[in-house]
């Protein structure tokens, strides 16, 4: 092996500047691919990371999946039903029985749960008025299951506790109605019911919309607003490992009945397009380290043909078909080794200068900074693809060089 | 003396759409520490009979004993090692690894047979260039040699691992008169005072004088009577 791998070090030496040309087209190769693939990965992980911190990692409404299953459809389950004009009963929203559902989501380890009652207020002051959602919360326990206290540029969620009156609105409606803090806005629930409310926080979260739609008060003074005493229609549930979230969300619906949906379910739409993005990514970079593999081809191939009299030679010495493949492959390897190492190296500099540039901050927050991901994961990939590519373009010169028939080679020579 | 190589009825075709007949029907025998020259005219399959007899090729008919070891049916990978061992080559073109110094292309078979240390190759290597007077230089790299010390490397190099057999195909066809001589000189030492069987393929009468046997060859067969013009009386 030593001795093959000498010989393959001497013909990549001596051939210096198609050499060089190889081990660029690996190098640029696999440093584009780490400096993209980070850039990609970490905008990627950016984006997931907010929507997980910023969106509960399960939610827990009071709907169901399917519809209801009518009495005649259970009577003759074999049957051709048809029922028409089904009209569903009247009945007060929200998740019946909360105390001991809240109380089974509670025992399942590794999570928190807040309840919630969310219902559509119109908020109004000084002529302007703003159809919003009103979220019913505990402070202590939303706090554990919430980054919004993290999103609060004035007062806190302790100010509901302070002022059982109070609510907090986000910095888009306060710039809208030109509000601030300790000045009351008129809420109006749809039975027509009407409070004056003071602004005791202000949160700011980055996602405009939600910024200017979202408002919060005590539970017990929503349910008092929406006339439903005793009642939530969420459960608002984080879990310490958010990658869990299907698995346990779908423990909870098969449990306690009702829709449970975790943050992958509601966003799988984005993280198909995420999916997408990645097969671009990988694909526009296999396409750099396959053109890069045939500058090893042509390296190695140009190499065995003005080799062919030596590689005779050594045949006739007495190496095996098997050495003269290793030679050949060697020296793939050796590009592709070298190649893929300089080109992490490279990869790291170009990182290093991404991580460098500078976004102007925005209105609502956001990356000052690229978001640059360096994952193991990458890394192997990269070196990984290199190393494959360097391998599979010298594997048919190497084959070729071993293909060759010394006496086919001295009696033309001579 | 005894018999270090022994072919019966060897015959070589090569398989085109009309079969060429290189070497037909040769049988002889080579004894240890003969010096044979093998001699014919162009096209004779001289060249195509060395092959045969230093395994580089194999015959289409007929067996080969070498060191009382019959080689018909082993692969290329036995012959490949009987080579390395047993056999030593030298061509007209000395055929050295251009990136390769003379010291570098001696220890070429003795790495690839590793029986010795690194150090005993190398002190085997300027040993046998040393004996060739190719000392001064070792470092050199072909394209820094003349023709003569090109093929006094290739001879140290075919003498690496102590082989019992140096196959030579026209060894002098590329060098001048005194190079000539000296090659000639090399090699009928070698067959005197080491004990060497020398093959040689030549078209040089001068130096296939120095041959204990001449083989005639016309046609790809033995031809007993064939001489070369230039012996002839």
């Amino acid at each position: 092996m030593r001795l093959q791998l000498g010989i393959a070090v001497t013909h990549l030496l001596a051939r210096k500047r198609q050499t060089l040309v190889s081990l660029s087209g690996i190098v640029l190769g696999t440093a584009f691919f780490l400096a993209v693939s980070a850039l990609m990965q970490g905008s990627e992980k950016d984006f997931i990371k907010r929507l997980v911190d910023n969106s509960p990692h399960i939610t827990v409404s009071d709907e169901y999946r399917g519809a209801d299953i009518q009495p005649a459809d259970m009577k003759w389950p074999d049957a051709a039903v048809n029922i028409r004009s089904v009209k569903p009963q009247t009945e007060v929203r929200g998740i019946r029985g909360h105390q001991q559902k809240l109380a089974f989501i509670e025992s399942i380890p590794g999570l928190r749960v807040a309840p919630a009652l969310t219902g559509s207020v119109v908020l109004t002051f000084a002529g302007r008025i703003q159809g919003v959602s009103l979220t019913g919360l505990v402070p202590e326990s939303m706090r554990e299951v919430s980054s919004i206290e993290e999103k609060m540029i004035e007062g806190s969620l302790e100010a509901l506790n302070v002022n059982p009156n109070g609510i907090i609105v986000g910095i888009g409606l306060i710039n809208k109605f030109k509000l601030a803090m300790g000045r009351n806005v008129t809420v109006t629930t749809s039975d027509g019911v009407v409070r004056s409310m003071k602004i005791v926080g202000i949160f700011r979260t980055g996602t405009a919309n939600y910024d200017e739609t979202q408002t919060y008060a005590l539970l017990k003074k929503v349910q008092s607003l929406l006339n439903r005493p005793n009642r939530v229609n969420r459960f608002v549930i984080q879990l310490n490992d958010p990658n869990k979230a299907r698995d346990v969300a779908t423990i909870i619906e098969q449990r306690i009945g009702y829709k449970s949906v975790s943050w992958l379910e509601a966003s799988e739409d984005i993280m198909s397009l995420l999916t997408v993005r990645n097969v671009i990514m990988y694909s526009v970079v296999t396409a750099i380290l396959v053109v890069a593999a045939f500058g090893i081809y042509n390296t190695i191939s140009t190499i065995v043909m003005e080799k062919t009299r030596d590689i005779a030679i050594m045949k006739s010495m007495g190496f095996h078909a098997s050495d003269i493949r290793l030679i050949f492959l060697s020296e793939g390897l050796i590009v592709g080794l070298v190649g893929s190492l300089l080109g992490i190296l490279l990869g790291l500099g170009l990182m290093w200068i991404l991580d460098q540039v500078t976004l102007p901050v925005s209105q609502f927050g956001g990356p000052t900074h690229l978001p640059v991901y360096r994952g193991q994961r990458q890394f192997f990939i990269a070196f990984g693809f290199a190393m494959i590519s360097a391998i599979a373009a010298s594997y048919l010169p190497a084959n070729k060089g071993g293909r060759v028939h010394p006496v086919d080679i001295l009696r033309g020579s001579m | 003396m005894t018999t270090l190589l022994k072919a019966q009825s060897l015959v070589r075709t090569l398989p085109l759409t009309v079969p060429v007949t290189l070497v037909q029907d040769i049988s002889l025998e080579i004894d240890h520490g003969e010096f044979v020259a093998i001699m014919g005219p162009s096209g004779s399959g001289k060249s195509s009979l060395l092959y045969l007899l230093g395994l580089l090729d194999i015959p289409t008919s007929g067996r080969l004993w070498l060191d009382g070891q019959e080689t018909s049916g082993f692969d290329e990978d036995t012959l490949a090692d009987i080579r390395l061992s047993k056999l030593g080559f030298v061509f007209q073109f000395h055929f050295l690894l251009a990136e390769f110094t003379a010291l570098d292309n001696v220890m070429l078979p003795m790495r690839k047979l590793a029986k010795l240390s690194e150090l005993q190759i190398q002190q085997r290597a300027e040993q046998l260039l040393k004996d060739l007077g190719m000392a001064d230089h070792r470092h050199k790299r072909p394209d820094q040699l003349s023709g003569g010390q090109r093929q006094r490397v290739a001879i140290a190099r075919a003498l690496a691992n102590d082989p019992l057999i140096i196959l030579a195909d026209e060894p002098t066809g590329n060098l001048d008169s005194v190079s000539s001589a000296n090659v000639k000189e090399i090699l009928r030492d070698l067959a005197t005072h080491q004990g060497k069987t020398i093959i040689t393929v030549t078209h040089d009468p001068v130096f296939a004088k120095a041959a204990d046997r001449r083989i005639g060859l016309v046609d790809g067969r033995i031809d007993d009577q064939w001489v070369h013009p230039g012996l002839q009386k």
